[in-house]
């Protein structure tokens, strides 16, 4: 995996588990690798991963079955939806519009590139 | 745990190092970074009794390396930077030293040379130092000892055997285990380090852990250094800086920036 130079590890390992669960690879309300099994993947610490857990658990897109591990919630597709659409529009929206506008880019351009 | 208390240590007249107390807790990989020569191969070499002193102690579990007791050594295991190995084949060292360490896992070792590509027949003397290395690599891990001593392990490697490395080591990483890994190919590991620590001759000049650091420091990639910036280097792609971190979010911990801030600032 390639990893971004400025976001914490922890986070891109957040984003890399949501991918997975948004395209279906770890379906809702099953379970998913193990911290170690995770951390074993990706050649990352088990600690650094923990935390990735921790904050995809505080967020209701994964919770933990006493003694059978991680599982996906339901709903949890929808939720990462939500999350990811709120950041993108707060902060890689600003900056594509910062460029179009820098690069002198009209709207009726854009749609047509898009 | 190790603790280490007032160590100093010098080879006739050079001294490496001098009343250095650190400790080394369970459960964590520590990246050991210093200047060439400030005594992280005599660090090792202490704590795993091949070298002693009389000034300053180490404790490790309780136990006195120096004392060389065959219970204490079957917990610790040391890879040198260096690893020439016996003329002999992989297989027979393995049955060899495997015997001193109760958790030695045969069927770990087999697969780790696989995914090293290793063929366990084969003698050190016809192995490249790339391949030696792997080698003692996938016997370290196999060892399951709960501490590990891994002195520049990636030096040597190709770009693929990095990347199993870095798997292995964060597979076989449990609470129970301490895993030093002394390096200056900081990109190398950086994932793999959840604690940092910067040795120098006289001090431990930063004993933190990622997350806290990545707390207190925030590391950026600007076009102009930050007006409060603490540490400036100009970088591609702008001037890489670490400023105090105001926000609360954090940003990816640059190690090679925070070792150059830190001995700046010594």
């Amino acid at each position: 995996m390639e990893y971004n130079e400025h976001k914490p590890i922890y986070l891109q390992n957040v984003d890399l588990m949501q991918e997975k669960i948004v395209h279906g690879e770890w379906p809702e309300e099953e379970r998913i690798p193990s911290v170690r099994e995770m951390g074993a993947m990706v050649g990352v610490n088990p600690n650094t991963i923990v935390r990735s857990y921790q904050l995809l658990e505080s967020q209701e897109i994964i919770y933990n079955k006493r003694g059978l591990g991680y599982y996906v919630k339901s709903g949890a597709v929808e939720r990462i939806r939500e999350n990811v659409k709120k950041e993108f529009i707060a902060n890689e929206l600003p900056q594509f519009k910062a460029k179009a506008r820098m690069l002198g880019i009209t709207k009726e351009e854009l749609i047509e590139l898009l | 745990m190790i603790e280490v208390r007032n160590l100093s240590f010098s080879y006739s007249n050079v001294n490496v190092l001098d009343s250095i107390s650190t400790t080394f807790e369970q459960g964590r990989i520590y990246g050991l970074l210093g200047a060439n020569g400030v005594g992280k191969s005599t660090m090792f070499k202490l704590l795993c009794g091949l070298l002693t002193t009389k000034q300053g102690t180490i404790e490790i579990d309780g136990c006195s390396p120096a004392g060389r007791k065959p219970s204490f050594l079957s917990k610790i295991f040391y890879v040198p930077e260096d690893f020439d190995g016996p003329d002999m084949s992989i297989a027979n060292y393995a049955a060899g030293v495997s015997q001193f360490y109760p958790n030695y896992d045969a069927a770990l070792f087999a697969r780790l040379l696989g995914e090293f590509e290793i063929d366990v027949t084969r003698k050190f003397t016809s192995l490249s130092l790339g391949q030696r290395k792997r080698a003692i690599l996938a016997l370290a891990l196999s060892l399951r000892t709960d501490y590990l001593f891994l002195d520049e392990p990636t030096n040597g490697l190709d770009i693929p055997s990095k990347a199993e490395f870095r798997k292995m080591v964060a597979a076989a990483m449990d609470e129970n285990r301490t895993i030093i890994i002394s390096t200056h190919q900081v990109r190398d590991v950086e994932n793999l380090l959840d604690h940092i620590m910067i040795l120098d001759k006289r001090a431990v000049l930063l004993d933190r852990s990622v997350s806290d650091i990545q707390k207190e420091y925030w590391f950026d990639v600007t076009v102009n250094a930050p007006a409060d910036a603490l540490y400036v280097e100009p970088g591609l792609g702008g001037c890489c800086s670490i400023s105090r971190n105001t926000t609360g979010e954090e940003s990816r911990i640059n190690i090679e920036l925070l070792f150059n801030y830190i001995n700046s600032k010594k």
